[in-house]
């Protein structure tokens, strides 16, 4: 691309920026989080919004999150008891993005202090004040990453998570779908002191169209663990950012289930700072149709020993669309690194595709990385085995699709939750039997 | 019991003939066994007889209680009590041992209108199955063949035939890649399962593990055909002279 062309283009997402804030109504708030949303609203000026022509965009079309109408999408009636309701946790339920008192727990739990977003905001100062926007800022390096800093910039709900302790239960944030126009967007921030733990679930379809930052800061030997599962509402559009930085020895897990969405797009951003740190991330998606599921990861190594693990599996099915874009940088110094990268799709029929850009860039001469990406259909000697012993056709492919998945799901930890979500892929595969 | 008659197969890929014309009949509380060099077309057997892909009959019938094997799926054959041994059982990551039998159990005997056995009521069946086989808790637990050893394979094998309790077991070379105490387990395995109501077709290159599954009858198979058929004795002339004498003779 010539320079005159790059300079244009950039001018172009400019324009698209401030014609996309033109007329929108800022959120207010105290002196902290004023001067942060400030500071966000410049980068994104200054970034433009994402288009079709980025690199960064160029399996995903930017659009449906981008522009100022709303993308309509209806509420999936079901009767299924939701996600993690077995589960003993503190429930945080937010409708369309309104917090609902009525639905939600006492926000009192031992080890951490649960604050949202619109009352923190009021203040003039707040521990969370160094760190709203703060990781989000450093990870528009090298990549920007516009729709967060409009995240940060627009933000007015969510929650403020500080953890000193190792509460008892996790904590919920459960996300309602009523509306088919809602337009949501949440920003958490979750700081885990030094040897802190907590547990997050997240669930729920969120809103018509979601775009989520949550940035969590891993104290030294502190453990975080999260668990996702995103709803099954099948026009949502979601944009969703997590930006985690780890200090030495802590632990980072994050798990997404996704099944169906029109276009759903996670980011995870992650740095290990400190020296033995781990970081898993983990994806399992389901998709079927009109959905297009795209993870996107970018691991920083700036420690020595660290370990970081990436995982995602994605089945697809009757033309629907995964991607995948991940990296793994290793910074000179970052020695006796341990980098793992696999995304494989399972492709149940010749209409489906999976594009995936796995990428290892390394700096560091001891370290260990690896990745590896693939794309197949179901195993025909798998499948002749199973039914030589008397497994139907129907019923072989279920156990071998969710076979294919397993090695996503069992980066759960907790037993109970793996279960949840074990309970949550069956049913989607024998909703799609009777069809 | 096992009817073959007058069986013609073809490569579906290519036009290649496998089987030429195979005629064969196991009653029941028999022990046949087949024998022959490479590429005679024993694999190729049984692997028309479970319903394989990639296989055309272009003539004759196989039935099993004079039920129409060829026109049915795979997963019916078994019902029915069919059973095949695999000679390279398949790995399946993903999938406990323990599931998968439980899945097969239940599938088959859902097929043929029977309660499904509970939970407890497997586990007590298959740990004692499982013990005679020396198949250890560990074993059951982990994925399907995933990183089992040639015998930890085949002594599997062994043990979803004792837990699906066919009528017509066909095993396909499983003394391949068994040393002689392996051998030994699955020999006894399958003597186990041994009884008037059930029909054995035990297909080998050697002897050797004849001498411990005592066949009531053996053939030789050649270039797609059952070429002789005799008793035990005949094992221990292709023991003792290999079958170039057997096929000179027959020729």
């Amino acid at each position: 691309m010539s320079a005159v062309k790059r300079i244009a283009l950039k001018e172009a997402k400019q324009e698209a920026a401030r014609s996309r804030l033109d007329g929108v109504t800022r959120p207010e708030g105290g002196a902290w989080i004023t001067s942060a949303r400030e500071n966000a609203m410049a980068r994104l000026l200054e970034m433009g919004l994402p288009g079709r022509r980025d690199e960064y965009w160029k399996y995903t079309r930017p659009d449906p999150l981008t522009q100022a109408a709303v993308p309509t999408a209806a509420v999936f009636e079901h009767d299924d008891t939701p996600v993690f309701e077995e589960i003993d946790r503190l429930r945080i339920v937010f409708v369309d993005g309104v917090f609902d008192a009525e639905a939600s727990d006492s926000l009192a739990l031992t080890g951490v202090e649960i604050e949202r977003l619109e009352s923190a905001a009021t203040s003039d100062i707040h521990w969370a004040q160094g760190l709203y926007g703060a990781l989000e800022e450093r990870g528009q390096n090298p990549v920007e990453r516009p729709l967060a800093a409009f995240n940060t910039a627009m933000a007015s709900e969510g929650v403020l998570i500080r953890v000193t302790g190792r509460p008892e239960r996790p904590i919920n944030l459960i996300y309602r779908h009523k509306s088919d126009c809602s337009d949501v967007i949440f920003h958490h921030v979750v700081r885990l002191e030094d040897g802190a733990d907590v547990t997050l679930l997240e669930n729920g379809p969120a809103a018509a169209r979601l775009n989520t930052v949550m940035e969590i800061e891993v104290g030294a030997g502190a453990g975080f663990h999260h668990v996702r599962a995103q709803g099954r509402d099948h026009e949502r559009h979601a944009v969703t950012h997590m930006f985690a930085r780890l200090a030495a020895d802590s632990v980072f897990k994050s798990f997404t289930l996704t099944a169906n969405g029109k276009l759903t797009r996670n980011e995870c951003v992650v740095e290990l700072c400190g020296d033995d740190a781990v970081a898993h991330v983990a994806g399992a998606c389901l998709g079927d149709g009109d959905f297009l599921h795209d993870d996107t990861v970018f691991v920083t190594h700036d420690a020595v020993n660290c370990e970081s693990r990436q995982v995602f599996k994605k089945v697809l099915r009757n033309g629907a669309t995964g991607v995948f874009q991940g990296k793994i940088l290793v910074k000179a110094g970052a020695q006796k690194t341990d980098g793992y990268q696999k995304s494989q799709s399972l492709l149940l029929d010749g209409d489906s595709q999976f594009l995936a850009k796995p990428e290892l860039e390394i700096y560091a001469d001891d370290v260990a990385c690896s990745h590896g990406s693939t794309s197949g259909a179901i195993d025909d000697e798998a499948l002749f085995y199973l039914r030589s012993r008397g497994v139907s056709v129907v019923d072989a492919t279920d156990l071998l699709t969710l076979a294919f998945l397993a090695e996503a799901v069992e980066e759960i930890e907790n037993p109970e939750l793996a279960e949840e979500l074990y309970g949550r892929l069956d049913g989607w595969l024998t909703r799609r039997r009777s069809r | 019991m096992l009817e073959i008659k007058g069986l013609k197969v073809e490569l579906e890929e290519e036009d290649k003939q496998i089987l030429k014309g195979v005629n064969l009949t196991v009653e029941p509380g028999k022990v046949h066994a087949i024998m022959g060099p490479n590429g005679s077309g024993k694999s190729t057997l049984s692997y028309v007889l479970s319903g394989r892909d990639g296989y055309k009959v272009t003539e004759g019938s196989a039935t099993l209680d004079g039920q129409d094997l060829l026109a049915m799926d795979p997963e019916e054959r078994a019902t029915i009590g069919l059973f095949l041994a695999f000679q390279y059982p398949v790995e399946i990551p993903g999938v406990g041992n323990m599931t998968f039998l439980r899945t097969a159990v239940n599938a088959q005997r859902k097929a043929r209108g029977e309660d499904e056995m509970s939970a407890t009521e497997f586990l007590k069946v298959i740990r004692a199955k499982a013990k005679t086989l020396k198949i250890d808790a560990e074993m059951l637990k982990r994925p399907v063949n995933v990183g089992f050893s040639g015998g930890e394979k085949k002594r599997n094998e062994i043990l979803q035939m004792a837990m699906l309790e066919p009528k017509m077991c066909i095993l396909d070379e499983t003394d391949s890649g068994l040393d002689v105490d392996a051998m030994k387990l699955v020999a006894d395995g399958v003597n186990a399962l041994r009884s008037e109501e059930r029909g054995f077709l035990v297909i080998t290159h050697y002897q050797r593990l004849l001498d411990h599954i005592k066949p009531d009858v053996v053939h030789i198979m050649a270039d797609g055909r059952i070429v002789k058929s005799g008793g035990p004795e005949l094992a221990l002339e292709v023991e003792n002279n290999g079958y170039a004498d057997i096929l000179a003779e027959v020729a």
